[in-house]
């Protein structure tokens, strides 16, 4: 057990304090909590909430991603669902009502879930590569948000749903507690029940899957409409935050951040063993990553550079190739473990 | 003809190659003459595969020479080796599926005109090498539109396009039927007359006392020895092979009397499925049946359509009286009969699961997926497992992808065992592992049966299926020739009737 | 006579099953064509000005960019990888070069320097997948992200490009009766050309396809895949450098500039037949897609339809190429 939580969490856990390190170092204020009114504010708080929607979105990925799978159409589904939600509560009568924003926000999560669906029958029906299938959806999806505006930025005005991405509960956002429920249940599904390990079975090897009798087209299928409808809800916090159905920036890149937090958490993207965990540290990680470039002053338009650093130093780290090299250093030292001979390949 | 008096083309000395601490190859001397057909015989894990790399400049040996021509030489990659014409064809065949004949025989060294390709000149050169090997086939055709046969004599004749002095045969004829073998034996007498030495390797005894002149043995990265063909019994060849007594492979224990009475329990009725149809076989209670035929004959697809894996397209299949449909995988498991694929890594193990959890797979997939098996039960399954197969490292929680190809086995059978299956079709179980493995499958096989478990057993190895199956039923082009009891046959008996040609 | 003519054609026949039969990779790109036909001529039938020589000229010229980012593309995804990049560094290389010129840096030195940032990012991303085996996704990701963000480096708005060398790039036509060519569409059309040639008659293309269909394979046979891999990427990077170029003369330079146009690309490049696992497919496919691409945006332009209906519209044929693409892969692996 230990050398699992060695391999798979150390690596996570060490970047994320190293960031917090550096904030705290650089500006005392960073760990400080203030309380207004009873709602807690802070830089701790502003991530906690601002995670909220890469929460639901990375762990869906972390899902799909376990299943072999990528999912690319989660920001466009968010503006989909932002837009259905947003269009049926303008139209309504009452756009104040909770039971019309209700009703918006599960017809928006269904659309989700269904656009979803199809992303899952195109995987694991029609056999399509995980990259395409869903980048059908990317192309499309933000079409189809246009269409339901009518082309349009859709505004409300409906205090129920701003509450949702700006309201507080017990001093602490709501959006939080929507991401630690959408964690506690994901993670009741996966390891509570056998689903966790039949995906990662389904993940490693699909055919040997489907001989041992794992309904592995049932288990893909299940990830991706997970991935919609917690993109779906995304979609809802986004639309709740800003008040307005924006099709065209709704989620924009979330599916980069989302994979880049899962490959973060230690989940590697070839598919099999995944880690919510080590997701949802990942998640923290980018978000505090990103308060932290806004903090030192770098204009935001600047932050992919500091994500593509990121990238490559995670990267870095999870190459075998850099790790064996690193071995190879270490080799005099102590002995190492046998090689594996096919992969004695002289480069 | 070849006398020790000549000059080997292909020298090795006290070769040595360690991986961890485990010797690979330990002080092998082998040599290999111009004009000979020489086997490298051993069993899994005897350093074969190590040394034909260490030839073929695929890996460094720790320590030890490699002369060519009296010459010692250092060959840091393949290309090396292939430039002082070693060439080697592996079981896999490492061509490229999307391209065309030609440029598979002569990539890398493709003629050109003005700074490209001349794929007029590409494809006559190709022609004319396939030509050589008496072979037709459009030079610019795909090599995906041709069957494996096929493929692998194109991969001969990539090896021979260059100025080949020394051709490597890995396992060439595992996937090749009788008449394939044949015209590959007819190109390696052509290319062992015109003085190129071919290094074969096969597990089929009868091909290597048919086109080898020499054997070199190896046991456990140690030279046992190298005789000349005529000269060593293959009972003197098996023990050396194995290092302990051939007697206890040899004697065949009696099958139980009851099988030969056993109440019908699988019945195939006019099955079709893919390449075999009109299949009709029957399985009793407690029986093992050995399903015997050359590879294509639709050992394999038989197996499958009986277990859900393949579809039907005609026939049904009757179970303890019911007609029943497996349709998939899942249902047929649900009606209590398994299937283990003759691909272990491909279609069994899942290489990154531990061994528990390999176990209690298909046992957690019956069950669903929110009916979790308990932590501590899954360990009690598996801790079981392991005990009574003597799965090996005992360990449940090693990860089921680094355990030997034998354990591997068994990790699969305890994976089918633990659903308490009706019916266990067994496909290939013994292929690749070792012999001391290999038995106590057999053996494993034998004992489940006389608890009245039914086994369907499928082995490329006719001597292996005798020993194993109460009776065994013969395929031949996708259908049921006969239906035999075991103890009427003989592995010639069983040969004869498997190359048999039709009457119609 | 009719005996005669049924002769021809099941000799016609069988001379194209022959042809289908030993390359049955054109198919795909066949199948594009056709699409392409039977979309121009639908157009034409449906608006009845649609051929017209000007909009097919202008066609070439709208998408000379994206032609070329096409033909980089294919070359990586023949290995089996992507490059998520490439939209990011055509802006990059475009904001990189306008900035150059109001500096006051000479044409000759600035287009090179463009082009080379192309190849430097296309450089980088294949050394990540090929020394630290990092998925081609992954590492042209980041790719993606760098680009961008040394977009906004070079400056956070758009810079109009008025260097006449490079206005003269797009607004140059060199006409021929209704028709005309533009310096864009001729580089365009000269590096699909070169890339065809590359790609068919030198070892360094067969080594892409090789690589595609089986890197092990590729590698016994003593093919140099590392390094063909490597300049796969940087052929890609190269192309998104020139891409820029192009782009900057028609529409001027914005760190936004093609954002999503990688998507624009590989659907342009699947569209056209390449299979995306690798090994199969062509330059000229790739260009046919782009075209089929182009005509689609010219008919919602035509039907005054919201300019959204164009990526709905891109993603349903991408679709039905992918399932296509695979309904064709199921039924010959089926058959062996």
């Amino acid at each position: 057990m230990m050398r699992i939580l060695k391999h798979r969490l150390t690596w996570p856990i060490a970047a994320l304090l190293v960031l917090v390190l550096i904030n705290t170092l650089s500006r005392a204020s960073f760990l400080q909590v203030t309380t207004l009114n009873g709602e807690f504010h802070g830089s701790l708080i502003d991530i906690l909430r601002n995670s909220a929607m890469l929460m639901l979105v990375a762990l869906g990925m972390t899902v799909v991603i376990a299943t072999r799978g990528i999912d690319l159409s989660v920001g466009a589904i968010m503006a989909v669902s932002g837009a259905v939600a947003l269009t049926f509560i303008e139209s309504s009568p009452t756009p104040g009502d909770l039971s019309t924003v209700a009703i918006g926000i599960v017809l928006g999560t269904l659309v989700a879930l269904v656009l979803g669906a199809w992303n899952g029958f195109l995987v694991a029906v029609l056999g399509i590569q995980p990259i395409i299938a869903t980048l059908v959806l990317m192309l499309a999806g933000r079409g189809i948000a246009l269409l339901i505006t009518s082309g349009k930025i859709t505004t409300i005005n409906s205090p129920p749903y701003r509450f949702m991405a700006q309201g507080y509960v017990f001093g602490l956002p709501f959006a939080f507690y929507v991401s630690i429920a959408a964690v506690v249940i994901i993670v009741l599904l996966e390891r509570r029940t056998a689903l966790g390990v039949l995906t990662e079975a389904v993940g490693i090897n699909p055919v040997a899957s489907r001989l041992a009798g794992v309904r592995s087209r049932g288990i893909i299928w299940g990830a991706y409409i997970a991935s919609g409808a917690l993109a779906g809800i995304a979609g809802i916090l986004y639309s709740s935050n800003i008040m307005a159905a924006d099709a065209n920036n709704a989620g924009l890149f979330i599916e980069l951040d989302a994979i880049l937090a899962v490959v973060l958490g230690g989940t590697s993207l070839a598919g099999g063993k995944f880690s919510l965990a080590g997701t949802v540290i990942g998640v923290f990680t980018i978000q505090t990553l990103k308060t932290t470039i806004t903090f030192i002053g770098v204009p935001p338009a600047i932050t992919p550079v500091f994500m593509a650093v990121v990238v490559m130093i995670v990267v870095l780290v999870q190459s075998r190739r850099l790790r064996s090299g690193v071995a190879r250093l270490v080799r005099s030292v102590r002995p190492t473990p046998p090689a594996r001979p096919d992969l004695e390949v002289t480069p | 003809m070849n006398g020790n008096d000549e000059v080997p083309v292909v020298e090795v000395e006290r070769a040595t190659k360690r991986f961890g601490s485990e010797f690979a190859l330990d002080g092998v001397n082998f040599r290999l003459f111009p004009g000979e057909v020489h086997s490298l015989m051993g069993e899994n894990g005897a350093g074969k595969s190590t040394l034909i790399k260490g030839i073929t400049g695929a890996l460094h040996l720790d320590s030890g020479s490699v002369r060519v021509d009296g010459r010692e030489v250092h060959f840091a990659t393949p290309a090396d080796a292939q430039q002082a014409g070693i060439r080697a064809v592996y079981q896999e065949i490492d061509l490229l599926p999307n391209l065309t004949v030609a440029e598979n025989i002569l990539l890398g060294d493709e003629p050109r005109r003005f700074g490209g390709i001349d794929w007029r000149a590409l494809r006559a050169r190709a022609a004319e090498i396939l030509a050589e090997l008496g072979l037709n086939i459009d030079p610019a055709s795909q090599l995906s539109a041709h069957p494996l046969a096929i493929q692998q004599l194109v991969a001969i004749a990539r090896a021979i396009s260059s100025d080949v002095r020394v051709l490597v045969l890995d396992e060439p004829t595992s996937s090749l039927d009788l008449d394939e073998v044949a015209e590959l034996f007819r190109v390696i007498r052509e290319l062992k007359d015109r003085g190129v030495a071919i290094l074969f390797i096969s597990h089929f005894l009868d091909q290597v006392y048919e086109i080898c002149d020499r054997i070199t043995v190896l046991r456990n990265g140690m030279l046992v020895g190298e005789y000349l063909t005529t000269e060593l019994l293959r009972i003197d060849l098996v023990h050396k092979m194995l290092g302990r007594d051939a007697e206890e492979l040899a004697t065949r224990p009696p099958v139980g009397d009851h099988a030969d009475h056993a109440t019908p329990l699988l019945e195939a009725r006019g099955l079709s499925a893919g390449r075999v149809s009109d299949i009709t076989l029957v399985l009793g209670e407690g029986e093992v049946l050995g399903l015997a035929g050359l590879l294509g004959s639709g050992r394999t697809e038989v197996a499958r359509a009986l277990t859900g894996i393949d579809t039907l397209t005609a026939g049904m299949i009757v179970l303890d009286g019911t007609t029943i449909i497996p349709g998939n995988p899942r249902r047929a498991i649900g009606l209590g009969l398994t299937y283990s694929s003759e691909n272990r890594r491909a279609e069994g193990i899942i290489g990154e699961l531990t061994v528990r959890e390999n176990i209690v797979l298909a046992l957690q997939a019956q069950r669903g997926v929110l009916r979790r098996i308990g932590l501590s039960r899954q360990r009690e399954l598996a801790a079981s497992w392991i005990e009574a197969l003597s799965i090996r490292p005992a360990s449940a929680e090693q990860l089921a992808g680094v355990l030997s190809g034998g354990n591997q086995q068994k990790v699969l059978l305890a994976r089918l065992l633990a659903l308490s299956p009706r019916v266990l079709v067994l496909d290939e179980p013994t292929r690749g592992i070792d012999i001391g493995a290999k038995v106590e499958v057999q053996r494993l096989v034998r004992e489940l049966a006389e608890n009245g478990m039914s086994v369907v057993f499928i082995s490329a190895e006719l001597e292996e299926v005798l020993r194993v199956s109460a009776r065994v039923t013969l395929l031949r082009d996708g259908r049921v020739i006969a239906t035999h009891d075991a103890d009427a046959l003989t592995v010639d008996s069983l040969l004869a009737l498997i190359a048999q040609p039709d009457v119609d | 006579m009719i005996g005669i003519l049924s002769n021809v054609v099941s000799g016609i026949l069988t001379k194209v099953s022959g042809f289908f039969g030993r390359r049955s990779a054109w198919i795909p790109v066949f199948a594009a064509l056709g699409i392409l036909v039977v979309m121009m001529v639908g157009a034409q039938v449906r608006f009845g000005n649609f051929l017209t020589p000007r909009l097919v000229s202008s066609l070439l010229l709208d998408n000379a960019y994206l032609m070329i980012l096409a033909v980089g593309m294919t070359f990586v995804i023949l290995t089996g990888g992507i490059d998520l990049s490439v939209g990011s560094v055509l802006a990059f290389t475009g904001i990189l070069g306008a900035r150059m010129l109001v500096e006051g840096a000479p044409v000759a030195v600035v287009i090179p320097v463009m082009i080379v940032g192309g190849s430097l990012v296309g450089l980088l991303i294949g050394v990540l997948v090929q020394f630290f085996d990092v998925q081609p996704f992954i590492a042209s990701l980041a790719g993606l992200f760098l680009a961008r963000g040394l977009a906004f480096v070079v400056s956070l708005s758009s810079i109009p490009v008025v260097e006449p060398s490079i206005v003269w790039l797009q607004s140059t036509r060199f006409s021929f009766g209704g028709w005309y060519i533009t310096p864009t569409g001729i580089i365009a059309i000269l590096v699909v050309v070169a890339a065809a040639l590359v790609l068919g008659y030198t070892r360094f293309g067969r080594t892409i396809y090789a690589i595609g269909g089986s890197e092990q394979s590729a590698r016994l046979m003593g093919l140099p895949v590392m390094r063909t891999r490597l300049l796969a990427y940087v052929v890609s990077g190269t192309c998104a450098g020139l891409a820029g170029v192009v782009f900057a003369a028609s529409v001027g330079a914005y760190p936004l500039n093609g954002v999503g146009t990688e998507l624009d690309t590989i659907a342009a490049v699947v569209i056209g037949g390449t299979l995306l696992s690798g090994g199969s497919g062509f330059v000229v496919g790739s260009m046919i897609g782009v075209l089929v691409y182009g005509t689609i945006k010219g008919i919602i332009s035509f039907l005054g339809a919201e300019s959204s209906w164009a990526r709905i519209t891109v993603g349903a044929l991408l679709l039905t190429f992918v399932v296509v693409q695979r309904a064709i892969v199921a039924r010959s692996t089926r058959r062996r």
